[in-house]
């Protein structure tokens, strides 16, 4: 029981172990190599850095959810795209320029619901059809994508407005509007998992279906309400990211579903749910984003974060496999 | 309330609904501009479908075997690049048998990892996706390819030409349909993936090498998508070096259209080669009659959903799901 | 006691699915502070009836009344709030979870804003557990217990009701005697409670030793309800298979030939350890004991599906190293597993292509699979082995447990193996295939082969058998010969207790 414990514990802060070794290796590595002279561990260069995973993380931390339920949604990307391009062209509306600055709540107010519902359509899907939410969301992947396309075209979207810019690149206590967020987001959904009816019945549904329906609590709606959650999560990581930058182009967020996999996936989250953590989570977003940060800083191309990142996840993969198994007398299958 | 015709109806429906939306599909488009049934109208479908196609034979193997494969895209995007860039350093006699080797040894160590290492196959191949890509960027330098002398090389002949008037991406991809479906019905070889996918113990204790037929899975994936790539580079004779993004999620949604079960043990290569053309003929046909490409990604979505539904329904015997 | 008015009562239920009459007709009651056994064979509707009473099936016909009332029954949440709890099989817990956690799952008690409650919710769980004299505490994750805690953990749940009627699933399969006392200690302080408890299990010795009174189904008709105490294994035996219990044991004895198969002093990790054996050509060698004594791990070592730490296994006086199950078919040895579903066939694949699938590579002309030469084996087989399919394009998962059996033999005994392994090779089968089985065992025999079978069940056994390897906890404890063996010796044999000791 002790050595399982343990190895609970050892699961917990691999990532943060991780990190701090990314840490020391780029610090270090960055004395010799450095195209800058800025030390790596700089104050401000850390606070940039978590403002940069801030569109991803957050939709990393609803896949948490998702993927602790055992399900998984394929559909973020586009659904990220879909909520910027109804934030920034809303504010375009007639009457909506008429509200001044005003229309920003609303604005964000639509593309919020946006993601909300296009997340209520997954749910619904998974839930009354009860086909595989990877095929639900690969289809709704395309589908909202279609969608992201007819409303502009291939055309970008764009609407710059000064208050929203100067709102979202604003500093409180030393961090930018999106960091907030990310944090924001991450303690919420935090206290939702570990404190909550909703977060306690997730992790059941996802490590024992059959226990959790047999308990009597209702799968169908629950998968729904996760849903809506990762779709307004998925909006409101647009709405942050295209506050500042104000145009939108139909291919934005492709791929955003892998990222965030990915990150989910770094930070223990088992594939077969029922095991995860948002903390840890948020580990695997801020690994990510420090390899980025780092290999940059120690003078590789850029391109070289892809081919890294790559090669960690499927040796994470491999590390834990090793990890769990039961020797040598196992049934070789 | 079910009544026996309903019931056959509802079966009938669900086992062939693919084939039955497909020729609806066709008819109602057929009625609606005699212009898409024109033989060069569905040449042209096929030949643009052909490259998605090719690579969705070689993953209706990796998932009858109960596996996916995520990387299809940005291996396509490999290929590519290094056989553009190879066609100005080695001649394309060269290039391309050392793309089509590269290729295959990127399918190999997947194949490895999943195959002999039993790691999960979703994983994998997902951060073989980023890390490919990766190697695409550091090979091209970040940088589109060109062939230089675009007039003088007989490297587009895969893309560009034609044998009897019938275009080589068609020819290719029929000939490798046929070969693939051979290999899938007829040997030994498909038989055990079959059984591999259908249920991996049994497999084991009827003494398959599950690992070893796993593995082989990846490799024909690796084949179909060197052969994509040629037909890419060999079509465009340059490229960006993001081409194929996003590819793999639509190639995957092509094989489950055509009726593969994301669990395994079930699909032909018949099947994928409709789900293919469906992607195909949907998108062309709302083209003729006036609405965009883009209209297709939608039509397609409710496609797929429907089908697997009414799959999952006949075998369940009743339409709703059970959840609560 | 019979006159205090029943906590469960069933009348003429009636559960039909297309084409069976799973239940048919059955009726019994349960009286409060009794141990009700029900028993039957597999197939004979035990599960079903379970289902019935917590809400998963509709009956068609019939009545269930808790406490005199009629009820509908719709969930097992709506049978345990009228006092109805179900303590399964198949643990349904979330491993993820703490114990406290799974004994509240679906009704965590609540604060504000969707909050749990923990300090209740654990000092609620430590009442109950204190109850249950359990080592364990709320707080422990489940996955970190024991089968057997966690076989504890689901009889808490049923305390968080008062219940009426605790139905207990097969509780003992994989318990240990220690951990059996503790339950039954358990069942004993609900007894005294006027809990009514229903309890299922095949195990004879535990039904006579704490039940009050049996109630036998068979082919989902209820024959009938016997007081424990004015009745005996046979009677019940009688009830459940409709004749009495054939413990006849195996008396024709072929020629036996050469050594096939030789195991010395084989052990692998904790399954099993210094195993010793031998099985001559034209012999039947019966493996005895019970779930997890090692038999089926050390079927699985001999086929290459695990590595042995120690130990030789010889086949025809030659020393043989076997990793996998490529190799073992290769050397003649095959396996008929234990899990037909799982690890025996491919469900969705059709009758032919699951009986040749082993030697596929074999069966081939030019590159291709040769129907002709597959058709034939399958054909032959089939009339063999008397499998009843519509034709070879059938899928395997639609045929009867017993013509599945047969396939899976039928794939092996195609391989013309030197040895052939069968584990559990009746299970889940109706009575009329599993003698047709039987038979076809001894038969194989008296042409020559070598044949191992491993059985839970004793007349399986003493009917095949030429000879008896008892074994206990992973260790062999005595080898019988058919005409030496007594059903008493055998039992003390596969319990641990030492053969020299009993006589």
């Amino acid at each position: 029981m002790f050595t399982e414990r343990r190895k609970d514990l050892l699961k917990q802060g691999a990532i943060w172990g991780f990190i701090v070794l990314e840490l020391a290796f780029f610090s270090i590595a960055g004395n010799y190599l450095s195209v800058t002279d800025t030390a790596f561990m700089d104050f401000d260069n850390m606070l940039l850095l978590l403002k940069q995973s801030a569109p991803i993380g957050i939709i990393a931390l609803g896949m948490t959810i998702i993927m602790i339920n055992g399900n998984i949604d394929l559909s973020v990307g586009a659904t990220f795209a879909l909520a910027a391009i109804v934030m920034l062209d809303s504010m375009t509306w007639p009457f909506m320029q008429a509200l001044g600055d005003w229309a920003i709540p609303l604005a964000w107010g639509f593309a919020l619901l946006t993601g909300v519902v296009l997340g209520a359509i997954n749910g619904l899907i998974v839930w009354k059809t009860g086909v595989d939410a990877f095929i639900v969301t690969l289809g709704s992947m395309l589908g909202f994508r279609g969608l992201v396309f007819m409303y502009n075209g291939e055309q970008p979207t764009s609407h710059l407005n000064w208050t929203l810019v100067d709102f979202a690149e604003a500093q409180f206590l030393g961090l930018h509007t999106a960091s907030w967020f990310l944090l924001a987001v991450a303690l919420i959904l935090w206290l939702v998992m570990t404190r909550t009816v909703h977060g306690r019945n997730a992790y059941a549904i996802g490590n024992n279906r059959d226990a959790a329906v047999n308990a009597g609590i209702r799968v169908g709606p629950h998968f729904l309400l996760n849903f809506m959650l990762i779709g307004f999560l998925a909006a409101l990581s647009a709405v942050v990211f295209y506050s500042e930058s104000g145009s939108v182009n139909p291919n934005d967020g492709m791929l955003y579903e892998l990222w965030a996999i990915t990150a989910v996936v770094l930070g223990g989250t088992k594939l077969a749910g029922g095991y995860g953590s948002i903390v840890s989570t948020l580990g695997g977003v801020i690994a990510i984003q420090l390899l980025r940060k780092g290999l940059g800083h120690i003078g590789a191309d850029t391109e070289t974060v892809n081919l890294v990142i790559g090669l960690i996840l499927i040796a994470v993969l491999f590390l834990d496999r090793q990890l769990n198994r039961k020797g040598k007398e196992e049934l070789k299958t | 309330m079910a009544d026996l015709t309903k019931k056959g109806i509802g079966g009938f429906l669900a086992r062939q609904g693919i084939l039955v939306a497909f020729v609806l599909f066709m008819v109602g488009f057929a009625l609606a501009n005699q212009r898409f049934i024109a033989i060069d109208n569905i040449f042209g479908v096929i030949r643009s479908s052909a490259i998605l196609g090719v690579m969705a034979l070689g993953v209706t193997f990796v998932v009858i075997g109960g596996n996916l494969d995520l990387s299809v895209g940005s291996m396509m995007s490999f290929s590519t690049i290094v056989v553009l860039d190879l066609h100005d350093t080695l001649g394309p006699t060269l290039a391309i048998p050392a793309m089509f080797g590269l290729t295959l040894a990127l399918g190999a160590f997947i194949g490895f990892l999943v195959g002999y290492l039993k790691l999960n196959s979703l994983i994998v191949t997902l951060g073989m996706l980023s890390a490919i890509h990766g190697l695409t960027l550091t090979w091209s330098g970040g940088q589109n390819m060109d062939i230089a002398d675009k007039e003088g090389t007989w490297f587009g002949l895969f893309g560009r030409g034609d044998i009897l008037g019938v275009p080589m991406p068609i020819v290719i991809f029929g000939t490798l349909a046929l070969v693939l479906s051979l290999v899938l019905s007829k040997t030994p070889f498909g038989r055990k993936v079959y059984a591999v996918g259908g249920n991996g113990q049994a497999a084991t204790f009827s003494g398959i090498p599950r690992a070893r037929v796993v593995f082989f899975t990846y490799l024909i994936s690796a084949f179909c998508v060197a052969t994509a790539g040629l037909l890419q580079a060999s079509r465009s004779l340059g490229s960006q070096n993001t081409v194929g993004q996003g590819y793999e999620l639509e190639v995957l949604a092509m094989v489950i259209l055509g009726g593969a079960s994301l669990l395994g043990g079930s699909g032909t290569i018949l099947k994928t080669v409709i789900g293919v053309l469906i992607f195909g003929f949907i998108e062309n046909g709302l083209l003729l009659i006036g609405l965009e490409f883009y209209v297709q990604d939608v039509v397609i979505w409710a496609v797929i959903i429907l089908a697997v539904w009414l799959d999952i329904a006949a075998k369940r015997g009743r339409l709703w799901s059970p959840i609560a | 006691m019979t006159d205090q008015p029943p906590v469960l009562r069933l009348e003429g239920v009636v559960k039909t699915f297309p084409g069976v009459r799973a239940l048919d007709g059955v009726s019994f009651d349960l009286r409060p502070g009794e141990v009700h056994a029900l028993m039957g064979e597999n197939g004979a509707g035990k599960s079903t009836l379970m289902k019935v009473l917590g809400g998963i099936y509709d009956p068609n016909e019939g009545q269930i009344c808790v406490a005199e009332e009629q009820v509908e029954i719709t969930s097992p949440m709506q049978a345990k709030a009228r006092g109805v709890v179900f303590i399964h099989q198949e643990l349904s817990l979330a491993d993820e979870l703490t114990v406290a956690e799974n004994i509240w799952l679906g009704e965590l008690p609540l604060k504000s804003f969707g909050r749990v409650d923990w300090g209740k919710l654990y000092a609620d769980t430590d009442a109950i557990l204190k109850t249950l004299n359990v080592s364990f505490d709320a707080r422990t994750r489940v996955g970190d217990l024991s089968i057997a805690n966690q076989q504890m953990v689901e009889i808490a749940r049923a305390l968080t009701v008062d219940p009426r009627a605790v139905i207990f699933d097969e509780p003992t399969a994989s318990l240990t005697d220690a951990e059996k006392v503790v339950l039954f200690k358990v069942i004993a302080d609900l007894q005294s409670r006027g809990v009514g408890i229903i309890y299922i299990s095949h195990r004879m010795e535990e039904i006579f030793k704490i039940t009050d009174r049996i109630s036998v189904l068979r082919d989902g008709q209820y024959r009938g309800t016997l007081n424990t105490a004015e009745t005996d294994e046979e009677a019940v035996t009688q009830l459940m298979i409709g004749r009495k219990l054939d413990l006849s044991r195996n008396e024709s004895h072929h020629e036996m030939g050469d050594v096939a198969l030789e195991v010395r002093g084989l052990s692998c990790g904790h399954l099993f350890n210094d195993v010793s054996f031998t099985v001559h050509r034209g012999e039947v060698v019966g493996f005895y004991g019970l779930v997890g004594a090692g038999r089926t791990e050390i079927a699985e070592t001999i086929f290459g599906l695990r590595d042995p730490s120690e130990g030789q296994i010889l086949l025809g006086g030659e020393e043989v190293r076997i990793h996998s199950p490529i190799e073992a078919i290769a050397r003649g040895i095959s396996l008929v597993p234990e899990d037909r579903k799982g690890q025996g066939l491919v469900l969705g694949m059709n009758c032919r292509d699951n009986m040749t699938l082993p030697q596929v590579d074999d069966l081939t002309a030019g590159p291709f699979v040769s129907d002709g030469a597959e058709i034939s084996i399958f054909d032959q087989y089939r009339d063999k082995l008397d499998i009843r399919t519509p034709g070879w394009r059938q899928t395997v998962g639609n045929l009867s447990g017993g013509n599945q059996q047969k396939i899976v033999i039928g794939k092996w005994l195609s391989m013309r193996p030197e040895v052939l392994i069968v584990d559990e090779p009746t299970r889940g089968i109706d009575v009329g295939s599993k003698s047709e089985i039987h038979n076809l065992i001894r038969d194989l025999a008296a042409q020559g082969y070598a044949v191992i079978v491993i059985s839970s069940e004793m007349p399986e056994v003493l009917h095949v058998s030429d000879r008896i390897v008892a074994m206990f906890s992973g260790r062999v404890m005595r080898t019988f010969t058919s005409d030496e063996v007594t059903e008493d010796s055998l039992i003390q044999a596969i319990s641990g207790l030492q053969g020299d000791k009993v006589a």
